[in-house]
């Protein structure tokens, strides 16, 4: 049983006109997704802005409640949970942010930063606490004088470091790691996207990873979706999406992405055009304006996300079954 | 002219704190040259001084910051012994720069049309009307489509792809021999930083363009570049031809940070990362500014700052490993 799992996940973001917030449509951020995440497994979101990857994240997180559709966790509904249920949810599902410099109180020291989750949330004594923080700050690579000092003592990567192990403090089945290493400097990215693979095969960690740097995504995830305009447009095995993406989104996007080497030689496709507005977005495909294998009827079908050879892929060239 | 574009040798840049007690060396000792038409890439991390190297190239140094030593060439004329009025007729003439935000680099009170003929007016006295007419076509060339309209529109009105573009317009309005780019697509979507790089690679064909891009992103340089140095802690640590520099890297910093990078073609690969982080540029190490996070590192690199060596064909490396090879 997969330990997440989204089932036609939609949230709209009505807007309102004028001063009387006459009804204006609505940002249709993230439309009738469906994935699952596996314990201990990563599941890497990739897609440009405004394709609702952040928005994803943030129903995960419950910072945000869907319009329709439903999240289920080791396979209870989320949207039914109460009480107690809902606090054991809350502790199993932690994030780690882009920035560091933001995601740290500048008044509290680092003990208190990582130590903030267990006083909220659990009863421990102090001596308990106190040596869950010392624990906290091994495992990310900290030395256990910093529990003392103040996140400015402290550098990009380093505080980085402190933001995961607050996310560890409650042991949690799930991470949202939302453009974790893209605040850093190149050379400190390895260290970090090492720790979290460390971290994820010593504790079973399950991870929501999302970046816009594909060989990135494609180097920590088990499963790679790919969103546009709030759809998922193809979802499967992350080395077999990485290598032969299928969709012509899909196939766009790899192309982008900047060679490792002056000699790999990717065919080099150029999209015409921006991503459209998600408030009106076009009707079909979603991707079909800017498509290089447009056919008609992508103008007036919604394709529908099809198996096709251990993978689905939104689109009319891959007919269900091909 | 014989001779390079640009050529610079031994330019150190420092910051000076105001009583004059703290030195901050963001530039030492550089030394490159980039010919005409060509593509250099300066890759270094955050403090490397790699900004500080191409606000050095246009003498834009911000207050407390100067120029103390080296030469500076561009076109066979001396740079540094312009006065400031000769340096505004080279800056966006001669040499045009673009920068990461395009919306910090735009007027928001001001049309489009307005701020890429402002250029032509300013430098070739051109009247309102044959600017605007340059603009619209300045706007065409970098893909915007409906010009006509696109220029009574302002900065606002537009995506951050292609306000980056009118941004592109306004740097070769006056057909400058040399663009140098900062960080140019850092704040864009990746299939917007395709279309926006091969736009620069179209342009530099068009024009014989020489660029500079000024980057943390190897995969831009491999995209893009010709030569590339690496600098570190306000030195070129390596420099060389691209390919000959991903092939055999000769630096240890240069190898580390390649085999750092996660790649598409071999996703399992542990990375390999560099422990420790880059140096405050206010106090750096003694000897090689590398030495803490070297794996490699000898007794004389805590104390002795290594030369240039020339390790291949127009190939140098400031590493004492690579001691024994002629000095650059």
């Amino acid at each position: 049983m997969p330990l997440l799992e989204a089932r036609n996940l939609t949230k709209y973001f009505p807007m309102k006109r004028g001063l009387f917030g006459g009804d204006a449509g609505a940002v249709r951020a993230v439309d009738d997704i469906s994935f699952a995440i596996e314990p201990g497994q990563t599941l890497g979101v990739v897609g440009e802005s405004g394709c609702g990857k952040t928005t994803t994240a943030k129903l995960i997180l419950r910072l945000e409640t869907p319009t329709a559709g439903e999240i289920r966790f080791d396979g209870r509904v989320l949207a039914e949970l109460d009480g107690g249920a809902l606090r054991a949810y809350r502790r199993s599902v932690q994030a780690v942010f882009q920035d560091p410099f933001a995601s740290l109180d500048p008044r509290m020291r680092v003990g208190e930063i990582i130590a903030e989750p267990l006083v909220t949330n659990e009863r421990l004594p102090k001596e308990a606490v106190q040596k869950r923080i010392g624990h906290l700050l091994d495992v990310v690579g900290l030395p256990s004088r910093s529990a003392s000092l103040f996140p400015h003592e402290f550098s990009g990567g380093q505080r980085q470091r402190i933001a995961i192990a607050r996310a560890l403090a409650l042991s949690p089945r799930i991470v949202v790691l939302d453009e974790p290493v893209s605040a850093l400097d190149v050379s400190i990215r390895a260290q970090i996207l090492n720790l979290l693979r460390d971290l994820q095969r010593e504790l079973g960690l399950a991870y929501l990873f999302i970046a816009h740097d594909l060989a990135a995504v494609a180097h920590m995830s088990h499963v790679i979706a790919v969103m546009y305009l709030g759809k998922i447009v193809e979802i499967g095995e992350a080395r077999s999406i990485a290598q032969d993406p299928r969709h012509p989104y899909t196939k766009a996007l790899f192309s982008a992405a900047l060679p490792s080497h002056p000699d790999e030689r990717r065919e080099e496709i150029i999209l015409p055009g921006e991503v459209p507005s998600p408030v009106n977005p076009p009707a079909g495909c979603r991707f079909h304006p800017r498509c290089p294998s447009v056919m008609d009827r992508c103008h007036t079908d919604i394709p529908g996300l099809e198996a096709s050879n251990g993978r689905r892929v939104a689109c009319h060239l891959y007919p269900a079954g091909s | 002219m014989g001779g390079p574009l640009l050529e610079l040798v031994g330019l150190s840049t420092h910051y000076v704190s105001a009583r004059g007690t703290r030195v901050t060396r963001a530039v030492e000792d550089v030394s490159l040259t980039l010919e005409a038409g060509q593509t250099l890439g300066i890759v270094g991390e955050s403090g490397s001084g790699k900004t500080t190297l191409a606000l050095s190239i246009l003498r834009l140094l911000p207050p407390g910051a100067r120029i103390v030593s080296g030469q500076l060439r561009f076109d066979g004329e001396d740079l540094l012994t312009k006065s400031p009025r000769e340096m505004r007729h080279i800056r966006g003439k001669r040499i045009a720069m673009i920068l990461q935000d395009p919306m910090a680099s735009l007027n928001p009170l001001f049309t489009i049309g307005d701020q890429v003929s402002e250029p032509i007016r300013v430098h070739e006295h051109a009247s309102r009307r044959s600017a605007w007419d340059r603009a619209r076509n300045l706007l065409k060339s970098v893909r915007i489509a409906a010009p006509e309209r696109r220029v009574r529109e302002y900065p606002h009105e537009m995506s951050g792809g292609m306000r980056q573009r009118v941004v592109g317009a306004i740097a070769i309005s006056c057909e400058p021999r040399l663009l140098i780019a900062d960080e140019p697509t850092t704040s864009l979507d990746v299939t917007i930083q395709a279309q926006y790089l091969k736009l620069l690679r179209d342009l530099q064909r068009e024009h014989g363009l020489a660029l500079i891009f000024i980057t943390h992103n190897l995969g831009i340089v491999a995209r893009m570049c010709d030569t590339v140095a690496v600098m570190y802690a306000g030195r070129i640590v390596e420099s060389g031809p691209v390919r000959q520099i991903f092939d055999a890297p000769a630096h240890p910093y240069t190898r580390a940070l390649l085999e750092s990078i996660p790649r598409l073609t071999e996703v399992d690969a542990r990375l390999t990362a560099i422990d420790g982080q880059p140096p405050d540029p206010a106090a750096l190490p003694e000897g090689c500014a590398f030495h803490p996070r070297c794996l490699k590192a000898l007794d004389r690199c805590r104390v002795q700052a290594p030369p240039r060596f020339s390790v291949g064909a127009q190939h140098t490396a400031a590493c004492w490993l690579s001691e024994g090879a002629p000095l650059a």
